[in-house]
């Protein structure tokens, strides 16, 4: 009884964030769940929620996903040397490559991608490389590959750091026990690195895999206005098609979607105990 | 009995220009229960980590059954290790962590079944296959650590002060399960430990180190009565060890008092450290004792009393069943067979260490 009036006593802490959540995303979420159950011209519709499988939708959410899934996969492969390599540096060395591998994270997002717009560009410094090489000059602007290169830029830093916290955390000891008894690195690695690591990679996954699946300026500037991700369909949707009806309705597909896809996350999450940041 | 399985070829070891080990060497023999004893950084846990392939010496070589492995990593070694914090895969039940070494060797799902079985029969754990190791208590969690190296039938296992987590009576059982252990699987244990009421119990051959050398090498026995120099004899058990002058064999004169021993071989009139245990003085009456003083303290201890006497400036350490008044004076005697005379130190390396005070 005592506990829990001491529980209720705090409870008022958190109103001021339950009045932004309530004002910034819950009556927003209504909103747009009312105007994607809504036709245009008036009157209950599931049009707008099923129009995700039209096929010129579907095309720009199999792109996301080839996006999404290949950002992930990179970020996987790049982050685990990395944060394998950290792991074997002394406190100060890994909180300087720590900072390094945040420092970007401190340029303003939009920045960033016009940066990576010139380096990628016909005449730019990628090219100017290349050509003072003497080899042929690389058309990457405005391709899939240029999204590909921006997705796993700005959202590495989501990989690496859930997985680091997770990596870090696995004695030493552990790892000579598993020598010691006759494993290889390769074997460590497998079946107990990667094991140990699982909560982290979960949630590496679950930030990178969703915010690259559903960017939008990302692809805008890096893919020329041609490379549809479904962020790109609805953000014109809202805004040269004034349709928000048909765009709330994709949003609200796709966050079923996203959701569906981490549940199935948090669930092994879950059965794992630990997690490195949810 | 020369049948060496292991040896340390003039071993030296140094991090960050400290030298842990210095030219250190040692044969160990097959099926023997040795013991590396010595106070914290005198490098026996070094010495462990050499034999089991996680260091490599700086100079000298690592041999066994006379094969050179210095160069060896430990996966290929046939030598495992029980450390300190069991280090058990928190990821895996406590059968699959048996299990480990065995599969990575490809053996058929029958055998390593049974091998587990009886592993785990083996440090009386039987029933906990399916057990997380996060659920079991330290104790538990060593046993099953033991098991999972011995189970690979290693020709020599390597214990890192395994039982340095546990409390005093759980420790006290796991060193008679060990000795068991070590007795139904016949192989050859390096135990390190600072503790030396736990080398002493368990073990045939005892090393005392001191910062990175060998101090003196024996049975427990040995060690305990004969200690070589006044480390060893300090570090191992109580002692009161002053400053004695030879005055012709089998006669000492401690404190201006002359008192008859069974040491020879000194030159007339040498300076010498004299060690003597506290459970070999003997409390008589002021007028028959070599020496006289004043008892200062007087604490039980459960099966003794340890009294306290000073005479002159030393306080000599006294253990007795009976107890003595503070404040009365009292003689001290001792037999000639409990003297024990060592030379004094020639270098520092040999000089008692205080670093475990």
């Amino acid at each position: 009884m005592i506990k829990r009036k001491n529980i209720n006593k705090r409870a008022w802490f958190s109103s001021p964030y339950i009045i932004w959540v309530v004002g910034f995303t819950v009556i927003p979420m209504l909103v747009i769940f009312r105007y994607a159950f809504t036709a245009r011209e008036g009157g209950f519709s599931i049009e707008n929620v099923l129009a995700l499988f039209d096929p010129i939708h579907f095309k720009a959410l199999l792109f996301s996903l080839k996006i999404a899934l290949g950002c992930t996969v990179i970020c996987i492969l790049l982050a685990y040397p990395m944060v394998l390599a950290m792991r074997r540096l002394n406190l100060g060395q890994r909180g300087f490559a720590l900072f390094i591998v945040i420092l970007p994270m401190w340029m303003n997002f939009i920045l960033r991608i016009l940066a990576w717009q010139m380096i990628l560009s016909p005449n730019g410094i990628l090219n100017f490389i290349v050509q003072k090489l003497g080899l042929q000059p690389l058309a990457i602007a405005n391709t899939g590959t240029a999204v590909m290169i921006g997705v796993v830029y700005d959202y590495l830093l989501y990989m690496i750091l859930p997985l680091f916290n997770a990596i870090a955390e696995i004695d030493e000891d552990i790892l000579e026990a598993a020598r010691d008894l006759g494993a290889e690195s390769l074997t460590i690695f497998f079946r107990i690195i990667l094991p140990l690591s699982l909560p982290g990679l979960l949630s590496g996954i679950v930030m990178v895999f969703v915010p690259s699946m559903t960017s939008f300026v990302i692809s805008d500037i890096l893919g020329g206005g041609k490379m549809q991700l479904i962020g790109n369909v609805i953000e014109q949707e809202f805004t040269k098609s004034a349709n928000w009806n048909l765009g709330s309705g994709l949003s609200v597909t796709l966050m079923i979607f996203v959701l569906i896809s981490m549940a199935f996350t948090m669930k092994n999450d879950v059965e794992g105990k630990k997690s490195a940041i949810w | 009995m020369q049948d060496i399985i292991l040896e340390l070829d003039s071993v030296s070891k140094s991090f960050d220009g400290k030298k842990i080990l210095n030219n250190f060497s040692l044969g160990i023999n097959r099926n023997e229960f040795i013991t590396l004893l010595g106070p914290s950084g005198c490098g026996k846990s070094t010495t462990l980590r050499i034999i089991g392939g996680f260091e490599r010496p700086d100079e000298g070589r690592v041999l066994f059954d006379g094969r050179d492995i210095t160069g060896l990593s430990p996966d290929k070694r046939n030598v495992n290790t029980v450390f300190q914090k069991y280090s058990l895969f928190p990821h895996m039940n406590v059968e699959e962590n048996i299990a480990f070494g065995l599969q990575l060797k490809k053996k058929s799902r029958e055998y390593i079944r049974d091998k587990v079985r009886y592993a785990l029969k083996l440090v009386n754990m039987e029933g906990y296959e399916k057990r997380s190791p996060t659920s079991l208590s330290g104790g538990q969690q060593q046993r099953v650590a033991i098991a999972r190296a011995i189970v690979n039938e290693p020709q020599v296992l390597l214990l890192d002060e395994p039982l340095g987590a546990l409390d005093l009576k759980l420790r006290q059982g796991m060193q008679r399960e060990l000795i068991k252990i070590k007795k139904e699987v016949g192989i050859t244990f390096v135990y390190v430990t600072h503790d030396q009421e736990e080398a002493l119990t368990m073990s045939d051959r005892i090393i005392v180190m001191n910062k990175g050398i060998i101090q003196q090498i024996g049975s427990s026995k040995s060690i305990y009565d004969e200690p070589q120099n006044a480390f060893v004899a300090d570090f191992i058990g109580e002692s009161n060890i002053i400053d004695g002058i030879m005055r012709r064999d089998c006669l000492v004169e401690i404190q201006g008092a002359k008192i008859p021993c069974v040491d020879v071989g000194f030159g007339k009139d040498e300076l010498v450290d004299v060690v003597i245990r506290p459970e070999d003085l003997v409390l008589v009456e002021e007028e028959e004792g070599y020496l006289k003083g004043m008892v200062i303290s007087t604490i039980f201890k459960g099966a003794y009393y340890e009294i306290k006497v000073r005479v002159g400036e030393y306080e000599w350490m006294v253990q007795s069943v009976n107890p003595a008044p503070v404040g009365t004076m009292k003689g001290l005697t001792i037999l000639p067979d409990n003297i024990q005379i060592m030379h004094k130190p020639h270098s520092a390396d040999a000089e008692v260490s205080k670093e475990n005070d």
